[in-house]
């Protein structure tokens, strides 16, 4: 189970055959496995790692510091997953430390998240304050490194 | 000008030295030059791991150069190392060392392999090995004053070494049995029950057993069992480890020797006088290994694994039959319906699908019809090498 799920986590569009093979199960016990994880949501959804800026788009990311006012019984829940039905939200994690929330958003340019945080964010009755980041690089996302220095090449035949 | 000095002047002299003028130059140089003329060559020819060696070791390497950590150790190694070391033989493989006397650090498991037929052999002397073998084995015994005595091995036996096949060949001369387990070129490991008669031989016949166990942490389906720690060996036999394979560390050099007090001295000695100690950054890096590095190991085992199913049900599928090798990450189909030998097997297929493979022939007589194909590459080099090797073996299949 854990070593299917290691190869998808990898590379989503390995197939049932290809991980039968891999790990020496059947083909159908394979299939029965990833269907079970899919069932119970070990599996969450099959996603692509797309680089936008190769077509040309213009993609602006800013991580929001937001401090909250904790409500009565659910504490951050309820405003957190207020938060998290705006589109433009990409991620949002309750953090420890100085601030609340860390919200990851995402659009096609700096003013649109400007007008998303002070029109939409700041604005709702428990956020208390926003601190906006705008992303200036990307080095690493998802566990892939982007751009990468130069690969080293090994030997084309070693002993 | 006297007559004696003029007779001594008209002498025509050979620079190079008679032992390595005779050597065969390496079956695997004409492949070299020839995959790196041709551009996208995939090549299963690389016997290395295609992992960059993990980063925390490279960080224990780089801080100790920032820390300025740049003078000579001493001859053994450092002592922290053959302490990490010593525990980590005891813990995978059962076997206890000494640290303080027992354990050598060396350039790679390539010096210790030339340090160790150095130390053992008179001019004459014979070496046994099992052929197919990697390509220093017959090489550093020759250099050694040695004779290599190849025991062919063959597919029907997964290529392992069978006493009943040494016993024949002991003589007065020989001195010691070179063993690899797992192999290179074959993938293939070896039985504990094999491993007990060889034992049994080498107190029959008082040799000594050397275990090249550079692979060792590549096995598959089933443990390693380390030579040394079958019983009443460890007195008469020298283990070979080394960083390379495991750890990915090809580059670092670094490997080390494991024997007897009476056994590791006169080894130490030529590596004294030769290498004199194995670099710093590297031993820093390996003590770093052996202390954080297990989960790389499984990771990277678990990784290879994968792709060596892949590799045997694939050769077997397009039609070159291939033994499910056990160890380290080589696949050894054979490619005798194809009626070529393997040298102009892996040629042509270079040529025409550039794909680089290495032709058994170069390691050894018995590894003619077969050819060596490492699978430390990514599963999509190997799915798309495999598509272009089946395309090649149905044109030329014979029948």
């Amino acid at each position: 189970m854990k070593q299917i799920l290691e190869i998808l986590e990898h590379n989503a569009r390995t197939t049932a055959e290809q991980i039968a093979t891999m790990v020496g199960l059947s083909i159908s016990e394979v299939e029965k496995i990833i269907k079970q994880a899919e069932k119970d949501k070990t599996i969450v959804k099959y996603k692509t790692i797309i680089d936008w800026s190769k077509l040309g788009e213009e993609e602006v990311w800013a991580l929001i510091e937001v401090r909250l006012t904790p409500q009565q019984n659910v504490g951050f829940d309820a405003i957190a997953e207020h938060i998290c039905q705006f589109p433009q939200v990409y991620s949002a994690y309750l953090v420890s430390g100085t601030y609340d929330l860390a919200v990851l958003v995402k659009g096609k340019t700096m003013q649109e998240i400007a007008s998303f945080v002070t029109q939409k964010l700041a604005p709702l009755e428990k956020v208390q304050s926003t601190v906006t980041h705008f992303l200036l690089k990307r080095y690493k996302e998802n566990g892939e490194i982007f751009q990468l220095p130069e690969e080293y090449k090994r030997l084309p035949i070693t002993p | 000008m006297t007559e004696i000095q003029h007779t001594i002047s008209q002498i025509k002299r050979n620079f190079i030295s008679q032992k390595v003028d005779n050597m065969p130059p390496s079956g695997i140089r004409k492949f070299f030059d020839l995959a790196s003329s041709m551009k996208e060559v995939i090549s299963l020819g690389i016997g290395e791991p295609d992992f960059v060696t993990p980063w925390h070791i490279r960080e224990a390497a780089t801080y100790s150069l920032q820390k300025g950590q740049t003078m000579y150790t001493s001859n053994s190694g450092l002592i922290e190392l053959r302490q990490e070391l010593a525990r980590y033989l005891e813990l995978h493989y059962g076997v206890s060392y000494d640290p303080e006397c027992e354990i050598l650090i060396t350039v790679g498991t390539s010096e210790a392999l030339d340090l160790i037929a150095r130390a053992i052999l008179n001019p004459g002397e014979e070496i046994i090995i099992p052929d197919p073998y990697y390509i220093a084995y017959p090489a550093d015994i020759v250099l050694a004053g040695g004779v290599p005595v190849p025991i062919p091995t063959t597919k029907e036996n997964n290529f392992s070494l069978r006493a009943v096949d040494i016993e024949p060949k002991i003589n007065e001369r020989t001195k010691a049995i070179l063993i690899g387990y797992p192999a290179n070129p074959t993938g293939a490991v070896i039985s504990r029950n094999e491993l007990n008669n060889i034992a049994h031989l080498a107190h029959k016949y008082n040799l000594l057993v050397i275990s090249d166990e550079i692979y060792a942490r590549l096995v598959y389906d089933g443990e390693h069992i380390c030579f040394p720690s079958i019983f009443g060996m460890k007195e008469q036999s020298i283990l070979i480890g080394g960083f390379s394979k495991s750890h990915a560390m090809t580059g670092w050099r670094i490997g080390y020797v494991a024997a007897n007090q009476e056994l590791i001295q006169p080894i130490t000695k030529i590596h004294q006088y030769t290498m004199l100690c194995a670099s710093t950054m590297a031993q820093m890096a390996a003590i770093e290994a052996l202390k954080h590095g297990e989960d790389d190991v499984e990771k990277m085992v678990r990784e290879y694994d994968r792709r060596r199913r892949v590799i045997v049900k694939r050769l077997n599928e397009i039609g070159l039959s291939c033994f499910e090798s056990k160890g380290a990450f080589y696949a050894f189909p054979s490619i005798k319906v194809t009626g070529m030998t393997s040298e102009e097997f892996a040629e042509k297929l270079l040529n025409e699908e550039k794909v680089a493979v290495i032709p058994g022939l170069a390691f050894g007589q018995s590894g003619e019809g077969f050819v060596r194909c490492c699978y430390a590459t990514s599963l999509s080099n190997i799915e798309e090498a495999l598509k272009r090797m089946g395309r090649f073996v149905s044109k030329y299949k014979k029948s």
